[in-house]
């Protein structure tokens, strides 16, 4: 068209980023790839296609790794990692440092072979992903002698998924070298090639053979990896689903876990809201990357006095999106990864109109290629299929609500929690909902926002651990000295029958209750409560009714009770515990009430005018399965880390020497601690820990004891994702025993009038 | 919803509605999530080639080409409106299909008036002038109305005046009110834009509730600066402005004008004017009714684009006529 016929409409026209470079890259390649191992390429026979969603044409073909490549790459790795463990942190940051360098000189190439194999718009890889990518590796430059009592894990599994590919492999790869691990990473079989590249950064940048492996392939080559015996630890970023195969099969190994899955995030509008603000917020939160991000924010509430104004004003916001060639300069969507993926967003929208759901969809898609319109979902409820399910595309659903508490009610009614964007210019509210809003990340006027010193992951379902920030590196070490067991305090099982006979019960909701069964145990000559699936049912369900308030309560006010708990411990006349436990014990809970309200969250320096603050924000109830060595001690340790950090606790006694425990009971009567906060139950472990371990209502599970009993716990643990800690006996340090017992929350809240 | 029923409705010209109260002090705005926007909307939109070149076509259809200096004279005057009728080569705008392309208007001082009106005769362009004492807003207002009666009876159309800041900082809204109401009765058929100085609201939320105001007022257009302020035109300003122009046309019907004056200065500018336009009012207000800039050295830099696009050659100043 010409210039005078353009000049009437003043259309956009056409704004195409050059792919020269990134197809003659691929040229170069004879667009077939094998797989980076010891520092080598590998050719493979097997190969299968990748493509790209723009036009849906095969660009290349990668290699299909099976079990014997894979175990090739973990060896490599295991050979690497104790020379690369042993480097100075300085000299692992200067790699890393050279990584990030390296990114940013081939940031254009990057970014457009992003794009091309993965379909999101070229402004996003451009201005999003890659830059994070090098943030990454720089601030990890710095991390590396950051932990001194910890020690790396050894050999990392990751698994990473399509949606922000090269990101993705910053996040699982920087923390890992930092801290002196090895890796050997699988890239999401649809996007496997900025990873291919990134490992010719590596060979460029003369990263010592192992430390990184890559290899591509599809989910058989991902359980190859995580089942793989000589692996430590395992790092996955995906579905939920996929996440909870996970979980069963490394139950039980030993092998660390971090996962980070899906979600259905909040968005929250108030009507003191910068409505036009939040209108564009949402534009970042569910129209970003086509919706394909765990943490989009999907789920719009609205206040319902300015719901028909938020609504209108969405839709008209959604007509100024451009949907078209994801390397097009001013595109606003590009394409959705696999024509699978498109199909199930479909699916989805098609089963929430036929709940009666209003669809409003607005953009033109192109022909050509895999495309889904931006749509609004109008008319939902919490009962509505799509207000529940992870849609991961462009799909937002909408929802009114009437009151604050009503919002935090709705946003946290979904078994995920990985992110919230609340909106309001009253900082009251806004902090407050901040707080009360079950999610590991929340953008206070604000959304998608990352950085590299804000650790990022999930509550609930969304997973655990968490990647980025100084909360991110513990996934990646392990304390020293582990092994050093703590010396076996002699207990005194064998106690003097009572002049007058005694009824020993369980403790539930504050009072001491006699179990349904009616049955009891003996025990070291005592009759011992014989509690069953009910009185565990009984007791989470005091629990869960005491842990909001008991959160809500000062730390300050915490650690007192529990110095009182302490003070009554000292002198107590506990049957079945030594005065050498019993001491031992109240120096534990001592110890920790000194801690509890000092355990503090910090301000991460983040790149904007504002500031991403965080908080050790308590798991919720946490279920724990106590051993029979120290009955006491480890009763009273995980008692005072457990509610100290505002939890409620629901523990099972040991099975062997149940005695100090019931004698507790009274002593927790006499110090202050609020009915259903600590909850114990005597009986067979046999009858209580798969109640207790498949509970849903159950946040984080403990277990400490035989192989048997940890394969068992972390097995049903994958049902709901609880987070586990499983060992053979309680041996942490405070700072450990209170991370276990808490997860990071960051608050984003950029500020200036 | 239909779409359609998301178009902005238009009740012709602005004539005012009563001073609210309750919607003005309903305003809220997130700097933040201002300057967020702005920042990433220059990478989420480009024009390039033919595209770009009738889109700065389009910059100099809705330019109010300005001289607003001490020392001003008719010569200089005159040369501008010569470069008004005339804003771009001759060769040029026959390359491009565009014979006869002139400038929105020309904006001077009141001495200027009757000159300019004479350069511009049988041109149709209007004249504006700045006036309401102009740029500080704080001569009597007798004078102040009796500037913008003599600038129309000097055959000036287009009355840009500028409010009084101390009104803005001192949350007298009805004072403000008044002040441009009584403007604007002056002005008669002229059309009244209202200055706003944003540089000078000291918050993007004054300048939402003073845009507002003045829009209620009877204001045809607002426009953020004199030029004379330490910060100008900024894209964070136009797009709170905007918002607010909007929110006016929903709920009254009105359309008002928007218009960004001072450091507008490169061609890539007066893209990012319009492509805010386009994005945040639609394209009604990227045409000369709805959309001015106000500006001088603009048009060289928009000249040397155009004539790039042209020849394929880089451009230099002197190759096109000064204003």
């Amino acid at each position: 068209m010409t210039v005078s016929e353009l000049y009437d409409t003043l259309p956009y026209g056409p704004a195409p980023e050059d792919s020269k470079l990134a197809q003659a890259w691929l040229d170069d390649r004879g667009r077939k790839f094998g797989v980076y191992i010891d520092g080598a390429w590998h050719g493979v026979d097997d190969q299968f296609e990748v493509f790209s969603p723009g036009t849906g044409n095969a660009i290349a073909t990668v290699a299909q790794a099976e079990d014997g490549l894979v175990d090739r790459a973990v060896r490599a790795a295991r050979r690497a990692q104790p020379s690369w463990g042993a480097l100075p942190g300085v000299e692992r940051g200067r790699y890393l440092y050279a990584i990030a360098r390296h990114v940013q000189k081939h940031s254009r190439l990057f970014a457009v072979l992003e794009s091309l194999n993965n379909g999101k718009p070229i402004r996003e890889t451009r201005d999003l992903d890659i830059p994070l990518v090098s943030r990454h590796f720089y601030y990890h430059a710095g991390v590396c002698d950051m932990l001194p009592d910890h020690e790396p894990v050894g050999v990392c599994g990751q698994i990473i998924p399509w949606n922000f590919p090269l990101l993705m492999l910053a996040w699982k790869i920087a923390p890992a070298i930092a801290l002196g691990n090895t890796v050997v990473l699988k890239p999401a079989e649809f996007t496997p090639l900025t990873a291919l590249l990134f490992a010719e950064i590596c060979a460029e940048v003369g990263l010592p053979p192992g430390v990184v492996n890559i290899i591509t392939g599809d989910g058989r080559t991902g359980q190859a990896i995580v089942e793989h015996s000589d692996i430590d630890k395992i790092a996955f970023t995906g579905s939920t689903e996929v996440g909870r195969i996970i979980r069963r099969a490394t139950a039980g190994t030993g092998k660390k876990l971090s996962l980070e899955l899906g979600g259905k995030s909040p968005f929250i509008i108030f009507d003191d809201a910068d409505l036009d603000g939040a209108v564009e917020g949402l534009v970042d939160a569910i129209w970003f990357n086509q919706g394909q991000v765990c943490c989009a924010g999907s789920r719009l509430l609205v206040q319902e006095s300015v719901a028909d104004v938020v609504l209108n004003k969405v839709r008209r916001r959604m007509q100024t999106l451009r949907v078209g060639d994801p390397l097009d300069k001013a595109v606003d969507i590009g394409a959705i990864v696999a024509p699978v993926q498109r199909d199930r967003i479909h699916e989805l929208v098609t089963v929430g109109v036929n709940e009666g759901a209003e669809l409003f969809q607005a953009g033109t898609c192109p022909a050509e290629g895999w495309f889904y319109p931006p749509t609004l979902l109008t008319n939902v409820s919490p009962a509505s299929t799509v207000a529940q399910e992870e849609i991961f595309g462009p799909v937002l659903v909408a929802m009114p609500f009437r009151t604050p508490a009503e919002a935090v009610d709705l946003a946290n009614n979904t078994v995920y929690g990985l992110a919230a964007s609340v909106w309001s210019e009253n900082l009251n509210l806004a902090f407050d909902i901040a707080s009360r809003v079950k999610a590991g990340t929340v953008w206070i006027n604000c959304t998608n926002q990352f950085d590299a010193s804000s650790g990022f992951g999930g509550f609930r379902e969304s997973g655990f651990g968490r990647e980025g920030g100084i909360e991110g590196l513990y996934e990646y070490v392990k304390p020293r000295h582990q092994d050093q067991r703590r010396p076996e305090l002699a207990s005194d099982p064998v106690v003097n029958s009572d002049a007058i006979d005694r009824t020993h019960k369980l403790y539930i909701g504050g009072k001491q209750v006699r179990p349904d069964s009616g049955h009891s145990l003996v025990i070291h000559g005592h009759e011992i409560a014989r509690g069953n699936r009910k009185d565990i049912r009984n007791a989470v369900e005091a629990a869960r009714s005491a842990q909001p308030g008991w959160q809500r309560s000062t730390a300050y006010l915490r650690s007192q009770v529990l110095y009182y708990l302490a003070e009554n411990l000292q002198h107590a006349d506990l049957f079945g515990a030594s005065r050498e436990e019993i001491a031992a014990a109240t120096d534990a809970v001592f110890r920790i009430a000194g801690q509890v309200d000092k355990f503090e969250g910090r301000v991460h320096a983040v790149p904007s005018r504002g500031m991403a603050y965080t908080q050790n924000e308590p798991i919720g109830v946490v279920g724990a399965v106590l051993p029979d060595n120290s009955p006491l001690l480890s009763l009273v340790t995980l008692i005072a880390a457990g509610i100290g950090m505002g939890n409620a606790v629901v523990l099972i006694a040991s099975e062997t020497n149940p005695l100090p425990s019931v004698a507790l009971y009274r002593v927790l009567e006499a110090s202050d601690i609020p009915a259903g906060v600590v909850n114990i139950v005597t009986g067979l472990r046999e009858e209580l820990v798969p109640t207790l371990a498949d509970h849903d209502g159950i946040d984080a599970i403990f277990a400490f004891g035989g192989e048997e009993l940890r394969q068992d716990v972390e097995l049903r643990s994958a049902a709901n994702l609880k987070q586990t800690w499983v060992s053979s006996d309680i041996d942490a340090s405070v700072d450990e025993l209170l991370r276990r017992c808490t997860q990071v929350k960051n608050v984003w809240v950029p500020y200036g009038e | 919803m239909n779409p359609a029923e998301l178009r902005t409705p238009n009740l012709g010209r602005n004539s005012g509605i009563p001073l609210d109260l309750d919607w003005v002090e309903s305003v809220r705005v997130n700097r933040s999530a201002v300057e967020r926007r702005t920042a990433t909307l220059l990478g989420r939109r480009t024009v390039k080639k033919q595209w770009q070149a009738a889109w700065l076509l389009r910059a100099i259809a809705c330019m109010d080409l300005t001289t607003l200096a001490g020392d001003d004279t008719a010569t200089n005057v005159r040369r501008l409106c010569a470069k008004a009728r005339f804003p771009v080569r001759k060769d040029l705008l026959e390359a491009l299909g565009m014979p006869g392309h002139h400038v929105g208007a020309v904006c001077v001082y009141h001495e200027w008036v009757s000159t300019a009106v004479e350069a511009l005769a049988g041109s149709g362009i209007p004249v504006a002038a700045v006036s309401a004492g102009f740029p500080h807003g704080q001569s009597p207002m007798r004078l102040r109305l009796a500037e913008i009666e003599e600038s129309v009876a000097a055959g000036a159309q287009e009355i840009d005046i500028v409010i009084t800041r101390a009104k803005v900082l001192g949350g007298d809204w009805a004072g403000l009110y008044d002040e441009v109401k009584a403007f604007r009765e002056a002005c008669g058929e002229a059309h009244l834009k209202a200055i706003l100085a944003t540089g000078e609201l000291a918050t993007l939320r004054n300048v939402q509730k003073a845009s507002l105001v003045a829009m209620m007022a009877g204001a045809d257009f607002i426009k953020t600066s004199t030029g004379k302020e330490t910060v100008n035109a900024t894209l964070d300003f136009g797009l709170v402005m905007a918002r607010a122009i909007r929110d006016f046309n929903d709920r009254t019907g009105y359309r008002v004008g928007f218009k960004p004056a001072g450091g507008i200065r490169a061609a890539k500018q007066s893209l990012d004017w319009l492509i805010l336009m386009k994005e945040e009012l639609g394209d009604p207000w990227m045409k000369p009714d709805l959309f001015r800039l106000g500006a001088s050295s603009l048009l060289t830099d928009i000249e040397r684009q155009l004539e790039h696009f042209v020849t394929g050659r880089y451009s230099a100043n002197h190759r096109h006529p000064m204003p």
